[in-house]
């Protein structure tokens, strides 16, 4: 690891100015920032995730033109909340980047779909939908992206058994 | 006091054999196999064609991209769950005669990927003539592998090697992979018996069956 990039743990050190905007256009959409290893993550509400998009992406303080990667998380079973949804952005105007983080419970795992602000989240949400379990409201075609189409289960849940279950592991 | 004396005083230029030994010979010497590259033993694979060691001494150097053109698959790699009901499809569009080479420990017995997502031995859906052990094997193992192949060849008899049905071989599909038509299982709703899959649970079904 490079000396010119300390870990940082605490939002103290150098407030990053896209959370600033963020947070100036309505405080409610962070609930939480963290910043380590360089890179600031911002936890956003589930109700404001498609209010909080839209702003990073058409804002001109921003500019996040580009949606590098939507990922799922299961942080354990006996977790709570226990699934995070992931989503990387870069900015290719002004070459920043930004993780936004939603945080679901394991009863409701909905989250609204990104589709319509960037178009290449259609894939990255099926295949965290297929992964995951996490389901993605206002998807156009939410099917199962990796996975064959009868497959039960979500395989990289915690819960997954390794070997799948009895009528699909061929044994 | 044989035909062949009779034969070959008739006609000085004719040999007898038996027609399977003649067929067999015929297609042991040129096994165009159809690529089936899968993970890294197909870069094994392809370098057993190379100029090092030179498969087309064993005549079986043509790979042919179309099924229908291939006499022996070499299932190179680890089969996923997701492609085996396409290699099955590729298979059943061979025509006969048709073998199957099993090629490395992913093939053969799904090596160290012991999980959901890897069938566990191409043997589950499609029958296997040769298998080559090995992480990946070497070219010469793959060439070997060929050369039992090519004996295999000259032991069978031309009435063993007809095409079967398409319906019977449709038919032949595992259950728990997906049938090779429309994905109308897929909007079937009907759930299979689930349960966490272990050592003992397949002790149980070998004892059962």
């Amino acid at each position: 690891m490079s000396t010119d990039q300390p870990i940082e743990n605490s939002e103290a050190a150098a407030p990053s100015p896209v959370v600033a905007a963020l947070q100036n256009e309505h405080p409610e959409w962070v609930s939480d920032v963290i910043a380590a290893f360089g890179e600031i993550t911002v936890v956003v509400p589930r109700e404001h995730l498609i209010a909080a998009c839209e702003f990073l992406k058409t804002s001109p303080d921003t500019q996040f033109n580009f949606l590098s990667d939507i990922c799922g998380a299961d942080r354990g079973v006996e977790e709570e909340p226990r699934f995070e949804v992931n989503y990387h952005l870069f900015s290719t105007t002004k070459h920043h980047r930004l993780r936004v983080k939603v945080v679901l419970n394991e009863e409701d795992t909905h989250v609204q779909s990104v589709t319509g602000l960037w178009k290449t989240a259609n894939w990255h949400e099926r295949e965290t939908y297929d992964l995951f379990g996490v389901i993605f409201d206002g998807h156009p075609d939410l099917r199962r992206i990796l996975l064959p189409d009868d497959w039960q289960g979500y395989a990289l849940r915690k819960d997954f058994p390794l070997r799948g279950y009895e009528p699909y592991s061929l044994k | 006091m044989g035909l062949e004396n009779v034969i070959a005083e008739a006609l000085p230029e004719v040999l007898t054999t038996r027609l399977d030994s003649l067929i067999n010979w015929a297609r042991k010497s040129s096994l165009w196999p159809a690529t089936f590259g899968l993970a890294c033993c197909a870069i094994e694979m392809m370098n057993a064609t190379s100029s090092r060691n030179d498969l087309a001494r064993f005549g079986s150097e043509v790979f042919r991209a179309s099924p229908r053109q291939a006499d022996v698959m070499i299932v190179s790699g680890r089969v996923s769950r997701k492609m085996a009901p396409v290699l099955r499809r590729i298979y059943d569009q061979m025509p006969e005669p048709k073998w199957v080479i099993s090629m490395g420990a992913c093939a053969t017995s799904g090596g160290v990927f012991d999980n959901y997502a890897i069938v566990q031995g191409v043997d589950k859906i499609v029958p296997v003539d040769v298998y080559i052990p090995g992480c990946p094997p070497r070219p010469e193992m793959l060439i070997h592998a060929v050369m039992m192949l090519q004996e295999k060849v000259m032991k069978e008899s031309v009435r063993d090697r007809r095409d079967v049905p398409e319906a019977e071989a449709r038919e032949a599909v595992v259950p728990g992979t997906l049938p090779i038509t429309d994905g109308s299982t897929a909007r079937q709703n009907t759930l299979p018996e689930s349960r966490p899959y272990t050592i003992a649970s397949r002790h149980e079904r070998r004892r059962s069956s």
